[in-house]
């Protein structure tokens, strides 16, 4: 648990004519409640002068243990609860619930349900990549680009508003398709905001991107190499950063996925500046996504047919869907029964989380805040 | 790789492997005993099982037949070859014990802690088996089917 800021006196270095040189190891604490942790997450630092040695997280401070929740659910419930994981990317969280759901019970979703789903998860993920371009900006000292990121992103907050009747937690997402029909300003709103995104977007690169003091400070920041990338179960764009194909979108394409077309953005670097490259290039991927799909919106039903108590049959179910921070896995495990026997969510935050340590060693204590800026950690995500 | 040639290697490699071919993916029954070899295999072997996706626990002691079982449940993909198996282990649920895969994957370090928490499962000769989520005093195990905590309601 929590530990007092020390130097550890035995491991003080002498210099060769015996004298002691003050310098020894010093554990320091970053968190729970730091600026720059986004959230409960306590970091124990163990430094040798200002490089990094270990960095050990401790976690719970947030936890609610969701998966037990949901056991005493039913399964139109427990969606509701999943938004409160990854509060970024909460229509992403439902769908891959809905979606396990869907798979257990073969429920056919309706053509415009599929669509109206993959335009909210994209729109999600922008608005989740432009909180954490924001943000991370902040954490290495530009303050501008937080209030860049927010003049946007609140405009999506608006069409979800408008839609879905909240701004951040939506459970708008259902077995069978999603609650209710889009409002029908929605097709015109979001274009509006396509037409505006499309102008801002290379303002962020001319803000940032190219910036020489940012690009110091992330370039060679953090390595990732492919085969640990893997072996540490990376996903996303963190992954995706060393070069491991891993979108979700195509390798296991969902709803309308295979419909449309978008790249997957790959870099090899492998550093913090390769995995921010990665985050920025995606916003304009999933710009393309929405307009191929926003006056293509087909008509019929937004919801199938389901019945009032679902009943799950006995069986175990695995869906995967690509959240803004990686593979979302959900799993049931049932028993035939309207609650789930055991739920397990796999969430992305906390296998790329578990490399924090491996990439910080032998960095600079300044350093480890570009490197927990582009991992993108979401703390609720990582507790559930 | 189909499933048929999966279950060939798999019988090669561990003949007492029970295989379940319901769900969607390939389930492989293994016993704790021959546990190390076999994942070893795994990742060093023909199937070349790089990614570890899920590692989680199951508590089956509500239902009529599991009084005394908890089944570890462990994903795998290649990457390479893009086949994924899901490999279970029944543990004796008054004293669970399994040998560690995180010298393997390495993200089974933190996976494993979780579960050794929230579980009460032992990971032998894991590096680091210490709490990650829960105070150091906390009793239980939160994820077991007979935990009740009256304070910090989590069964509605």
């Amino acid at each position: 648990m929590y530990r007092e800021t020390q130097i550890i006196n035995d491991s003080r270095k002498i210099s060769s004519n015996g004298e002691d040189t003050g310098e020894g190891e010093l554990v320091i604490n970053v968190g729970p409640q730091h600026p720059a942790t986004h959230g409960v997450l306590h970091l124990v630092i163990t430094l040798q002068g200002e490089t990094i040695q270990k960095v050990e997280p401790h976690l719970g401070y947030i936890h609610r243990s969701i998966e037990k929740m949901c056991e005493s659910l039913s399964y139109r419930q427990f969606i509701y609860v999943t938004s409160r994981m990854d509060y970024l990317s909460s229509h992403i969280n439902n769908h891959g619930c809905a979606l396990c759901v869907e798979k257990g019970l073969q429920i056919e979703v309706p053509p415009r349900a599929q669509v109206i789903r993959v335009l909210m998860d994209e729109l999600t993920r922008i608005a989740s990549h432009e909180l954490w371009w924001g943000a991370m900006a902040m954490d290495l000292g530009a303050f501008t680009p937080f209030f860049y990121a927010f003049r946007e992103r609140e405009t999506i907050n608006d069409i979800m508003e408008e839609t879905c009747g909240a701004r951040l937690t939506m459970n708008y997402m259902v077995p069978g398709g999603v609650m209710y029909d889009i409002h029908p300003n929605f097709q015109k709103r979001v274009k509006d905001f396509i037409q505006l995104f499309r102008s801002k977007i290379d303002e962020y690169d001319d803000l940032v991107t190219g910036n020489i003091i940012f690009q110091n400070r992330t370039k060679g920041i953090g390595v990732l190499s492919k085969e640990d990338a893997i072996s540490y179960g990376c996903s996303g764009p963190v992954a995706r950063a060393s070069g491991v194909h891993c979108d979700i979108r195509k390798l296991y394409p969902y709803e309308v996925y295979n419909k449309v077309e978008f790249d997957e953005i790959l870099e090899t670097a492998g550093d913090s500046f390769a995995r921010y490259l990665v985050r920025v290039k995606e916003l304009k991927q999933s710009v393309r996504i929405v307009e191929q799909l926003i006056d293509n919106i087909p008509d019929g039903d937004f919801q199938a047919k389901t019945k009032a108590v679902l009943k799950l049959p006995k069986g175990e179910f695995y869906s995967i869907v690509e959240t803004a921070r990686g593979e979302l896995g959900v799993y049931i495990v049932s028993e035939g029964a309207t609650t789930p026997y055991r739920i397990k969510f796999r969430s992305p935050g906390f296998s790329n989380l578990s490399a924090l340590d491996h990439l910080s060693r032998g960095h600079k204590i300044g350093d480890l805040m570009a490197i927990m800026g582009t991992l993108d950690l979401v703390i609720p995500d990582i507790d559930r | 790789m189909t499933n048929e040639e999966l279950k060939q290697h798999i019988t090669a490699a561990l003949p007492t492997a029970v295989f379940d071919e319901t769900g969607e993916w390939l389930n492989v029954q293994a016993e704790a005993g021959a546990w190390k070899p076999f994942v070893q295999w795994l990742r060093n072997g023909p199937l070349n099982m790089d990614y570890l996706f899920c590692l989680t626990c199951i508590d089956w002691s509500a239902t009529p037949t599991g009084k005394n079982v908890l089944t570890m449940v462990y994903h795998f993909t290649s990457t390479a070859a893009r086949h994924t198996i899901v490999v279970k282990v029944k543990l004796d649920r008054t004293k669970p014990e399994i040998e560690t895969v995180s010298d393997i994957w390495r993200t089974a370090e933190f996976l494993e802690r979780e579960v050794f928490e929230l579980f009460g499962v032992q990971f032998l000769h894991h590096p680091d088996l210490r709490r990650l989520i829960l105070t150091d005093d906390f009793e239980g195990y939160p994820l077991r089917k007979d935990f009740e905590d009256p304070v910090n309601m989590i069964k509605l």
